[in-house]
């Protein structure tokens, strides 16, 4: 349909505008998101008191000194870290819900993959600091020397933590507007993450024991490095289809 | 160039026809009052426009781009339901992020000027979530003008507004239209629409029943165009 006698009588405005950046939307994005946590410590709180007292119960419920207890030190960490970052997940996008400001976002100038790194990176970061404090619980409470191995097993926490937020992340965009989201979540993201899972617990096992990796635990851990790097392509392709349709 | 163009745009919630083969064009540099009762498909046509939806059926073309292509997005100023603002930053903040999403050379040195445009920069460091509804809308816009968009979507901007926020708002879009920007707005409000808008579009359940100029017969008796037009019609 065309409207009779519709040209403005002013000529249209034509500004130049800066071109917004990948990594500068992306870092707003985190930025916006850790202050906003911080602020509010919403999920933080939650996942922190969560991981704390799961270890304190199986510290009670198992002599922790026991050997096969200790056997089961990184399938228990990552027990902890898996459920305790659905907290955090979970908040993710659903952060975004009051005022609809995450139509705001959308309608920015920002690439859905930028939005999605922001916040991926944002949820790693306040994951890996609960895992932090996790791990001086576990040391604690396990009598566990994991501070003699304390970067390569910051290291594999590092890649585990950002498959779980890598994958996390993006099904946290999917199900936000879900009724059931915070059961939904963790339904979908734990069987992706299985491959994942398995490298790092096989991995911070012996580490989180003081001991030194064996030189046959060199395949999980290119096998953790290779599914951050697959899932993470993945994610960033599905993105704009994840947020926008 | 034309502000918009869309063709047989339709949109599907389901089986359910929200939008049903919506065509027009828009010049650059007019006001469209987008008129039509609840559920007439006002929202969904401004979500598609914004790029935050797509259509099932049909193009639409925004500042001659596809509504989703980033350069289009960074020239569209869009103002919806929710205020989009985060309770738990400043005002400043709110300001300052959306400012470095729009890559604005100085995000907040123009954030500070909008503050003060709207009337809050007193309250530039307080949290949004100590906000009144009124102050909350006035951010809400200054966010939306905060990139001086070419074109602006606004969907209810007049609902809930205090006497203050009205004001503000009207000045802005009377200037923003006086400077060549495109306005396209939903509104119940037909007088106040109607005053700014130099074009007109009623939708009746999904369809484009009128589309034109606005006519001064409009302005003196605004619901005319629903008797005449409507769903009564």
């Amino acid at each position: 349909m065309k409207a009779a006698g519709t040209q403005a009588e002013t000529a249209p405005r034509t500004t130049a505008r800066a071109q917004p950046g990948f990594l500068g939307g992306a870092v707003a994005i985190a930025a916006k998101d850790l202050r906003s946590e911080l602020r509010t410590k919403e999920a933080l709180n939650a996942s922190l008191a969560f991981s704390v007292v799961i270890l304190l119960l199986f510290s009670f419920a198992f002599d922790p000194t026991a050997e096969e207890t200790r056997a089961l030190a990184g399938g228990l960490l990552w027990l902890v870290f898996a459920f305790a970052g659905a907290l955090i997940l979970n908040r993710s996008f659903a952060r975004e819900l009051p005022n609809d400001c995450l139509d705001a976002l959308i309608a920015a100038p920002i690439s859905a993959p930028a939005l999605y790194l922001g916040k991926a990176v944002a949820n790693w970061l306040l994951l890996m600091a609960v895992e932090l404090v996790s791990l001086v619980v576990f040391g604690i409470f396990y009598n566990a020397p994991w501070t003699r191995r304390f970067w390569p097993l910051v290291g594999v926490i590092a890649l585990g933590t950002w498959a779980l937020t890598v994958v996390g992340t993006l099904f946290s965009a999917l199900t936000v507007n879900l009724r059931l989201r915070e059961l939904m979540l963790p339904l979908l993201v734990y069987p992706v993450l299985i491959p994942a899972l398995l490298a790092a617990v096989q991995l911070s096992g012996p580490l989180a024991l003081g001991e030194p990796l064996a030189s046959d635990m060199m395949v999980w851990l290119r096998l953790l490095a290779g599914v951050d790097l697959i899932f993470t392509a993945l994610a960033l392709t599905l993105a704009e289809t994840a947020l926008v349709g | 160039m034309n502000a918009l163009e869309l063709d047989q745009v339709w949109k599907f919630y389901g089986d359910f026809p929200a939008l049903r083969q919506i065509s027009f064009e828009l010049p650059e540099g007019v006001c469209l009052a987008l008129l039509g009762r609840n559920g007439a498909g006002k929202t969904t046509l401004l979500r598609i426009l914004s790029g935050l939806m797509r259509p099932g059926r049909g193009s639409v073309r925004v500042l001659g781009a596809d509504p989703r292509d980033t350069m289009a997005r960074a020239r569209i100023g869009v103002l919806g339901h929710g205020l989009a603002l985060y309770d738990e930053l400043s005002a400043l903040e709110n300001l300052t992020l959306f400012a470095r999403l729009y890559a604005l050379k100085d995000p907040r040195g123009a954030a500070g000027q909008w503050l003060e445009r709207v009337g809050l920069a007193a309250s530039a460091s307080s949290l949004v979530r100590e906000f009144s509804r009124g102050m909350r809308q006035r951010l809400a816009v200054a966010r939306a003008f905060l990139h001086e968009p070419e074109l602006l979507l606004l969907d209810e901007p007049f609902t809930a507004l205090d006497d203050r926020a009205v004001t503000t708002l009207q000045d802005l879009l009377r200037d923003a239209v006086r400077q060549g920007r495109t306005v396209v707005l939903s509104t119940h409000q037909l007088r106040e629409a109607l005053e700014l808008a130099t074009h007109v579009a009623l939708l009746v359940r999904g369809r484009l029943a009128y589309y034109g100029t606005r006519t001064n017969e409009m302005l003196e008796d605004p619901a005319w165009l629903y008797r005449r037009y409507g769903e009564a019609a």
